[in-house]
């Protein structure tokens, strides 16, 4: 009694006194006018302060998983992966926000997978998260390797995917064990990239998927991204050359949001969906994706100077689903 | 005090001390179920020149990390002063640098670190009071018309309460009875509907309220049992006063907020129904003192510390705006009018010269003028 007394005592202190700070240090941050806060307390700006993290957008944007490759009796090249599924992992997906990342190789996307038309693609899946996870992906092979019904048991459970690469263009893959929008908001998903047999021209390029986070599970997204950290090429601007040729292959996997989009500042690209075709079915600055619907831009810039690029659905952008082009003479 | 003594009264006091950090420390492993969730109250928004601030509470049974803020659900840069690491009850004020506009309505949103989102809306945004002379004077002011002018009003009812014999006079001080209750009533609904906007659930705001209100009743219970031995309608008359005035004060604070949070149409309905309702307090405090004499310094001390209060509430709730202060402030006012109402009643009963059928219809009649006057505004 007594002691909850003294208890109720401290609570109620707690209430009527302001809280009072012992060590006092001036800091200052930007606003979106440009103009400069100072404040005495923590910096809460996940748009314009430059922050690192575990996942390095910088360096998924342009790292392609070619596999190990080795070249088969009949000529034909063998591409072999190793993919782990986990689904324990706590990760900072924004500044000073963790969440339980599902992940292929430990990271939100999985890594980008490269091979060319004909390549036959191996694939040792090894699941080692606490749920069932298969990998699924979007493109042509036959039905037992389609990752829907060949559930891989947790703890270490196995399956290769073997199939031949194809068709040509820019896909995703993802888990497919149910319930399917749970497995996919929580990060199991990446990159499938067929290249055509004669390649494409020269170019610098990227892959881009845009995604988001329900961090509170209310069916919204909490944050969204190209290349999951919200904000990040905007405080880590993507470094680009005049006139180069920049290829962009742009995935698609935000959930709960029936569309996403692409807008491109100061300039237009030519857009091929699905990467299936070498003709351009558009040459634009906004497209507009449903849930992973993908496709290559093709664009170089001719002016130096720093770009935007963005979700035109702006609520997107606001939450994080923009970055910067930083086009250097 | 003997040693023993001390250690009888002391040993128990430890040894529930040891318990309580036990169960709250390593204990806690072996009986808490479930996981427990954090939450975060925003408990005060200001629209500062180009500036939103929050202020904000950890209402949650864990320490929480604020890591961001927004506005209608949109990311903005912002600061949170001292540091967005609060603790169980800690309180913080975060700053989110905004062009607002005026009148708009706003969301504005907490986000910590397990992602979970805080929200609270604003129905329109208006510039946050600053206490500058001119608005200190506006309150005051406002204090005044709903207080001080009203209750001297109704005091002038007196000379022709003084003409009516004395079972008439047990009418009208049934009626004033009639009266408290209602008020007493009012105020209680009045904060619990404040509590239950603005106060989270770990502040317990009904329990505060029968807290606040008990408080002000037993020390109202108090001070007449010591005093009422002397001058049995003075003393009622004072307690009216000091009753009604705590009342006035809760009224001044819930203006006062009104007026903080630029609510315009509210403030005014909430000024004529205050005015017409505290014009009938002046007949409570003047019914006990229809027989006395030379009272005319005594009213205007009586008729001031009822309503002057109301001043002091306005400034209060105007400048200070703090929920669980006005949900207490109400209550205390309530429990405050809930002994008056008791004490006036016991003093008629004593007094056999009253029916029992003037009393019960002056109650009744005392409760519907209340109700008719709290509609009409």
């Amino acid at each position: 009694m007594a002691a909850s007394i003294g208890m109720s005592f401290v609570i109620f202190a707690l209430l009527i006194t302001p809280h009072s700070s012992t060590a006092v240090t001036e800091q200052t941050f930007v606003t979106h006018s440009g103009a400069v806060i100072s404040t005495t307390g923590e910096v809460l700006d996940p748009l314009y302060t430059e922050a690192t993290f575990e996942f390095d957008p910088d360096k998924f944007l342009r790292n392609f998983e070619y596999g190990r490759i080795t070249t088969q009796p009949d000529g034909t090249t063998l591409r072999e992966y190793t993919i782990i599924a986990q689904d324990d992992q706590i990760q900072e997906i924004s500044p000073g926000v963790f969440y339980n990342v599902w992940t292929y190789n430990g990271t939100v996307p999985g890594p980008t997978i490269r091979a060319t038309e004909g390549d036959t693609v191996r694939i040792h899946f090894i699941n080692q998260g606490s749920k069932q996870h298969t990998m699924h992906f979007h493109g042509i092979h036959p039905a037992e390797m389609d990752g829907v019904f060949e559930i891989v048991g947790p703890n270490g459970g196995q399956f290769t995917y073997e199939f031949e690469a194809g068709p040509v263009g820019v896909h995703p893959y993802h888990c497919h064990v149910m319930p399917l929008e749970e497995h996919i908001i929580h990060g199991l998903y990446g990159v499938f990239i067929v290249d055509p047999i004669q390649g494409r021209p020269a170019a610098d390029e990227m892959v881009m998927v845009l995604n988001g986070f329900d961090t509170d599970f209310d069916g919204e997204n909490n944050f969204y991204a190209a290349n999951t950290i919200p904000f990040y090429y905007q405080h880590h601007p993507i470094q680009i050359s005049l006139n180069q040729l920049i290829r962009i292959y742009a995935v698609n996997m935000v959930e709960f949001d029936p569309i996403n989009n692409f807008h491109l500042h100061g300039n237009l690209y030519h857009y091929y969906p699905t990467g299936t075709d070498t003709v351009p079915s558009t040459y634009t600055d906004m497209i507009t994706l449903s849930q992973t619907e993908r496709g290559i831009l093709e664009f170089y810039y001719s002016y130096p100077g720093q770009y935007v690029f963005h979700a035109h659905k702006v609520e997107f952008s606001e939450k994080g689903w923009v970055g910067t082009f930083l086009v250097l003479d | 005090m003997s040693p023993k003594t001390l250690a009888g009264a002391t040993i128990p006091f430890i040894l529930i001390t040891i318990l309580v950090i036990y169960i709250t420390g390593p204990g806690s492993d072996y009986i808490i179920i479930g996981t427990p969730l954090p939450e975060v109250t925003l408990e005060r928004i200001d629209f500062v020149e180009n500036e939103i601030q929050v202020t904000i509470r950890n209402t949650g049974p864990i320490p929480v990390q604020v890591v961001q803020a927004d506005v209608n659900d949109r990311i903005q840069p912002s600061a949170i002063e001292p540091d967005g690491n609060l603790e169980r009850f800690e309180t913080a004020l975060v700053r989110i640098p905004f062009f607002w506009n005026e009148a708009e309505p706003y969301n504005l949103g907490i986000t910590i670190h397990d992602g979970t989102r805080f929200e609270r809306d604003v129905a329109a945004a208006s510039p946050a009071v600053t206490p500058d002379i001119q608005t200190t004077t506006k309150f005051a002011l406002a204090g005044v018309y709903i207080g001080v002018i009203p209750v001297f009003i109704g005091l002038l009812w007196l000379p022709f309460i003084r003409k009516l014999d004395s079972k008439k006079l047990g009418f009208f001080l049934a009626i004033t009875v009639g009266l408290l209750i209602f008020l007493g009533v009012d105020a209680i609904q009045e904060a619990l509907e404040v509590s239950q906007e603005s106060l989270a659930g770990s502040i317990n705001g009904p329990l505060l309220i029968l807290v606040a209100a008990s408080g002000a009743f037993l020390v109202l219970q108090y001070i007449s049992g010591r005093f009422s031995s002397h001058h049995t309608k003075i003393t009622a008359a004072i307690l009216v006063s000091i009753g009604i005035g705590l009342h006035n004060f809760g009224e001044g604070l819930a203006l006062g907020a009104a007026l903080n949070l630029g609510s315009v149409a509210f403030s005014a309905s909430l000024m004529v129904g205050f005015a017409i309702h505290n014009t009938t307090e002046g007949v409570a405090i003047a019914s006990p003192l229809s027989r006395q004499k030379n009272i005319l310094p005594k009213l205007i001390i009586l008729g001031m510390v009822a309503g002057a209060p109301a001043i002091l509430g306005t400034w209060a709730g105007g400048f200070a705006y703090s929920p669980i202060f006005i949900v207490a402030f109400l209550a205390a006012g309530a429990g405050a009018i809930f002994q008056v109402a008791i004490a006036i009643s016991q003093w008629m009963l004593k007094d056999n010269t009253y029916h029992s059928y003037q009393i019960c219809g002056g109650i009744f009649l005392g409760m519907i003028i209340m109700y008719a006057t709290g509609i009409l505004a």
